[in-house]
């Protein structure tokens, strides 16, 4: 085990922290700002879990990289369904002023399930 | 390697593995604090929004700092692994005192943001940030308890094979704080900003 790989973790996850900064502080009107700031941040995953958690080290059943990939799998599935789900919602009732949308419910719930 | 040596190393990665599957289950809790955060971001009920309470720089500060906190906690597995006992006992509290001060940062803004009544009451965006941040602190805060009670055992005691696999645990503990930590800056910080 040498210091060198965390070193260069540091290093690396450092850049990557400053550079998302910058983006985020002095360029915030940039189109792509949004998208750079999600590419950065995968990317410090990536050196993280490589440098400091050392995933993909393992020999023999590989079962921390494929918890991992579980985890993940599950974790885009709580995450995009939630917002997807939500954001629809919220454009198919927002348009209702409160009044309206409590008589469109008690409306549907007389309809019965 | 001698029997007991390869037994040693055995029982490491079985309880390594097992501590991982408890870090991928944490993991799925801040999958949903963050999908809650996401949703309830807009939500500000009248109140402030994002953009208009986070203190930009002290939040870079603590990244770094937590940042250098993990490095700390790797070079003192290095230390470990050479059996190098002052670079141990250096780098150790190094993490803890990063660890603390991270912690501070943390509590002084809740404390301020409270004081000027954006509390998590005021809005379902402030109870969203107050839940995914104050749990990310809250483990941030148990993780100092154990470090200082592997410190305490490794004062008392030195190097032994049951305080090797705890110290094993606690760095995957404390490395996958700072992943966490990453897109809490990303996304409730850096993103605000952005949107």
């Amino acid at each position: 085990m040498s210091p060198v790989r965390y070193i260069i973790g540091f290093c690396l996850s450092l850049a990557l922290t400053i550079v998302a900064y910058v983006i985020a502080v002095y360029y915030p009107e940039h189109q792509w700002a949004l998208a750079l700031l999600g590419l950065l941040a995968v990317t410090q995953l990536a050196v993280q879990l490589t440098y400091f958690l050392h995933l993909g080290e393992e020999v023999g059943p590989r079962l921390k990289q494929l918890s991992f990939l579980f985890m993940a799998a599950i974790l885009m599935i709580i995450i995009i369904g939630s917002v997807w789900i939500m954001s629809n919602l919220n454009e198919r009732m927002m348009h209702f002023t409160p009044d309206e949308k409590t008589n469109y419910m008690l409306k549907e719930y007389d309809k019965g399930f | 390697m001698s029997e007991a040596a390869t037994e040693q190393k055995q029982l490491l990665k079985r309880t390594s593995i097992g501590f991982w599957l408890y870090l991928m289950t944490d993991c799925l809790l801040f999958a949903s604090l963050f999908a809650t955060y996401v949703v309830m971001r807009d939500a500000t009920a009248g109140g402030p929004s994002g953009i208009d309470i986070f203190e930009m720089p002290l939040v870079l500060a603590e990244t770094i700092i937590l940042l250098t906190s993990s490095l700390a906690c790797g070079l003192a597995l290095v230390a470990l692994a050479t059996k190098n006992m002052r670079q141990l006992l250096v780098t150790l509290s190094l993490t803890f005192m990063l660890g603390a001060a991270f912690l501070v940062i943390e509590i002084s803004e809740f404390a301020k943001l409270i004081g000027e009544g954006y509390g998590p009451q005021a809005s379902g965006f402030l109870s969203a940030f107050f839940t995914l941040v104050g749990t990310h602190g809250a483990h941030v805060f148990i993780g100092l308890l154990w470090l200082a009670i592997l410190f305490a055992t490794f004062i008392r005691r030195g190097i032994t094979d049951k305080l090797t696999r705890q110290l094993t645990l606690f760095g995957l503990f404390w490395h996958f704080l700072d992943l966490i930590w990453i897109f809490v800056f990303t996304v409730v910080y850096l993103m605000e900003v952005v949107t």
